[in-house]
């Protein structure tokens, strides 16, 4: 069972108001790291809105994932700049080493892999965002390094 | 901040701001824009601050908005001398403290060279920035986003005051329709024209929307006006709201901005405190308040219909226009949305004067704002060119002064990269060969060959980019974006995707031109909206300057860029000193050989990713292609 406490806050934070949909749905995936089903159905349920109208958007906006994501979320911008600075082939490498492809999540649990369509950091492409943060004019050969900095174990980070 | 209560008390405000700022104080500018974040500038900031601190000097230490030249970062700029350092790091904060700005002495490894190696001291003289004309962006660099005394202190809501103080709406429309200004974001329609529309509209209330949904790959510059000046932006909303009769305003920003929705969202309360914005603003009886809404990543959103769908709630998918939202807007009432960097230039309209703003620019609009370009344009300047960033210009610059003076010209020129493209206007633009490089940039001009304006992406492409492949990547980013309402854009862009990645695996067939140009025709004119009838464009741009590329494809399996992978083989040549630099990088050891004889590079093992290219020093590594595939390794 998921703990639904920080829904009804984030609700809450909104009083009831129905045009704030996606800023709920943002909210919710923010602190589950997905959109859970029971949380969608306590949106439905709350701010009286239909079932088709949250999965509708769920499913439309790419910000939202439907399925658990990994500890750390490697981004990787497939930009216009990014991609011609070589990003397939640094998405390539990503996968490679993971064992995983583009939006999977490694068997481990530590890592998924997802792309973005820009970040706005184009002068630094090709880019990789781990959790957040940046990493700039990364090569194909210099993913190991980076992807190395989030594999320690809790309590060493 | 105290409360203005008449448009008179807020003048007076401003410029107690104004007199308070000495420009000869001792500034230290470091960029806190995303591009320098990203390489280190937050630490970097609160280290030179606690430096400062512990040494009890007397110097301000500034986390400014983007300075644009984000490849440098980060960037730091000591005022009054405008010394410019780039790449700086915590460790050079006591040299700097102690040599520059004690004893004006300039650390040589921290300043700008370019590729001929010549140094430049300050900011202003770099060619990057030398050619730009900064108008939007002329205080990032020199303000705190995050302080509103800052941007009173630099003329900051002084336009407000006076459009407030002594116009009616009807003035402002009119000013804003003579100056010319046409819509950053993509379109080009003139912006008082809108206005106007919304103005007259009928409606017992009216909207205005602030569209920062910058969806385009490869362009950024709403990012840094947003998080480096967001008074400006609000300033401009403000005076539409006013002047279209607007009260309450949405900012439809991207969820990928933290730190433009931070910095907005601070700039709004403060806004609130100092009386410019809620009810009854400066006493005038004028009352406007602005929302932000976030993004939900949807490419589509950024076409005023699904951007209005989405606030509503809904899916972001764009509906038949007309009406246009000025008429029917946000529910249902009219509606006025412009972007970014279109609110941004409103204030300096205000301050500087029509005859200013017209003086910039191509074209004459003193009978029709459509009769040319006025002011100047921000362009992400980005792909395989020396200086990345933001760059702002005139209208009517040409292309090769933007890519070869500002942008310092191709990467890897000295290795023989040579120019091959540039690509504009987003994933619905076009690609300018090299015989259009002394082509003015403007709305009208990039329209006339075949691309357009956009939001201002420029992407620079050499002679190793596919330009297939270029076609192929913005067909099937189109094809996740596109909504799927209407079937041209949805079906036409599924075929298109479908016969692009067959030819980039080299199985092209020769009637594959034939049908796509024939999908193009269609898509262009029966799509719904703009995704949909400008989505060929990249297709039909390339396929008219670059035809032979996609011949070469079909014929011989041929890709010109050397990119395309199922149609290259790396091949070690005997300019090899088994240096052994490509057998260590390779990641699936395709590569043997002993130290100091020629390596040998295994085929069924090589994933080419290009890594054993990129290290070699020696040019040792040639891309094969087509028949040479055959003729060197008999394949």
């Amino acid at each position: 069972m998921v703990d639904l406490t920080a829904v009804d806050k984030i609700i809450e934070g909104y009083h009831g108001d129905k045009t704030a949909i996606l800023a709920i749905l943002q909210d919710i995936q923010a602190v589950y790291n997905y959109l859970p089903r029971e949380a969608m159905m306590r949106v439905v349920e709350k701010l009286q809105v239909s079932t088709t109208q949250v999965s509708s958007l769920a499913t439309f906006f790419h910000a939202f994932s439907l399925k658990p994501r990994g500890k750390n979320i490697v981004t990787v911008c497939m930009g216009t700049a990014c991609h011609v600075r070589g990003a397939p082939r640094v998405l390539d490498e990503i996968e490679r080493q993971m064992g995983v492809k583009n939006q999977e999540t490694t068997p481990d649990g530590l890592f998924t892999v997802e792309t973005v369509n820009c970040v706005g950091a184009c002068a630094l492409g090709p880019l990789v965002m781990v959790n957040g943060n940046y990493h700039g004019n990364i090569a194909t050969s210099e993913v190991t390094e980076v992807l190395d900095q989030y594999r320690k174990p809790a309590g060493q980070a | 901040m105290e409360k203005a209560t008449t448009p008179q008390a807020l003048l007076q405000i401003i410029e107690k701001h104004e007199k308070a700022r000495d420009p000869n104080a001792v500034r230290i500018s470091v960029c806190g824009g995303t591009g320098c974040k990203a390489s280190g500038a937050g630490p970097l900031i609160e280290a030179f601050r606690k430096e400062i601190a512990d040494r009890k000097l007397d110097v301000e230490v500034i986390s400014t908005g983007c300075h644009g030249f984000c490849e440098r970062g980060p960037l730091v700029v000591l005022h009054p001398t405008g010394v410019f350092y780039q790449k700086v790091k915590i460790k050079d904060i006591p040299e700097i403290l102690e040599k520059t700005l004690d004893k004006g002495e300039l650390i040589p490894r921290l300043q700008y060279r370019d590729e001929n190696r010549q140094v430049y001291v300050k900011e202003k003289e770099v060619p990057f920035y030398k050619d730009q004309e900064r108008i939007v962006f002329a205080m990032n660099g020199h303000i705190d986003p995050t302080r509103l005394d800052h941007y009173l202190s630099m003329q900051g809501y002084r336009a407000l005051a006076t459009v407030l103080a002594k116009h009616k709406p009807e003035e402002i429309v009119e000013m804003v329709i003579k100056s010319g200004l046409r819509g950053r974001g993509g379109g080009g329609f003139p912006t008082g024209l809108k206005w106007k529309f919304t103005r007259e509209a009928e409606g017992d209330k009216k909207y205005l929307i602030c569209n920062a949904d910058e969806g385009d790959p490869g362009a950024f510059m709403d990012r840094s006006v947003l998080e480096g000046n967001p008074h400006l932006v609000l300033e401009g909303m403000i005076i539409g709201a006013f002047a279209v009769g607007a009260s309450e305003g949405y900012v439809y920003v991207r969820n990928e901005y933290p730190m433009a929705i931070e910095h907005l969202q601070l700039a709004i309360t403060q806004a609130r405190e100092l009386g410019v914005l809620g009810q009854n603003i400066l006493g005038t009886g004028f009352s406007f308040d602005v929302k932000i809404n976030r993004g939900g990543g949807a490419f589509v959103c950024g076409e005023e219909t699904a951007l209005i769908a989405s606030i509503e709630g809904r899916r972001g998918m764009p509906r038949t226009r007309p009406p246009f939202p000025a008429k029917k807007g946000l529910w249902g009432k009219p509606t006025d949305i412009n972007n970014v960097e279109t609110w941004a230039n409103v204030p300096y309209i205000i301050n500087r004067g029509v005859d200013w703003f017209t003086s910039i620019g191509t074209g004459d609009v003193s009978k029709s704002p459509f009769g040319g370009s006025k002011g100047t344009k921000i362009f992400s300047l980005v792909g395989k060119v020396n200086n990345t960033g933001l760059v702002e210009v005139p209208m009517g610059i040409p292309l090769r002064k933007i890519v070869f003076d500002i942008g310092g010209g191709i990467k890897g020129a000295k290795k023989g990269r040579t120019f091959k493209a540039v690509q504009t206007g987003g994933p619905s633009g076009g690609c300018i060969p090299d015989k259009y490089l002394d082509h003015p940039v403007d709305f009208d001009e990039l329209s006339k060959l075949g691309s357009m304006m956009g939001s201002g992406g420029m992407i620079v492409m050499d002679d190793h980019t596919c330009m297939v492949e270029v076609a192929r990547y913005f067909v099937d980013f189109l094809k996740e974006e596109s909504c799927g309402k209407c079937t041209p854009c949805r079906e036409g862009l599924r075929r298109m995707s479908e016969i692009l990645n067959r030819m980039v695996r080299g199985q092209g067939r020769t009637e594959d031109l034939a049908v796509l140009e024939d999908l193009g025709a269609v898509m262009k004119d029966a799509s719904l909206c703009q995704l949909g009838s400008t989505a060929a464009n990249p297709v039909l741009s390339t396929l008219q300057y670059f035809r032979s590329e996609y011949e070469n494809h079909i014929a011989t399996g041929l890709c010109d860029g050397r990119q395309c992978i199922d149609l290259i083989r790396y091949h070690i040549t005997d300019a090899c000193t088994g240096c052994t630099i490509c057998a260590k990088k390779c990641p699936t050891q395709a590569i043997t050989g002993e130290n100091k004889q020629l390596h040998v590079l295994d085929q069924s093992k090589c994933v080419r990713c290009g890594v054993c290219y990129d290290a070699c020093n020696f040019n040792a590594i040639s891309i094969l292609s087509g028949t040479e595939i055959r003729e060197k390794l008999g394949e």
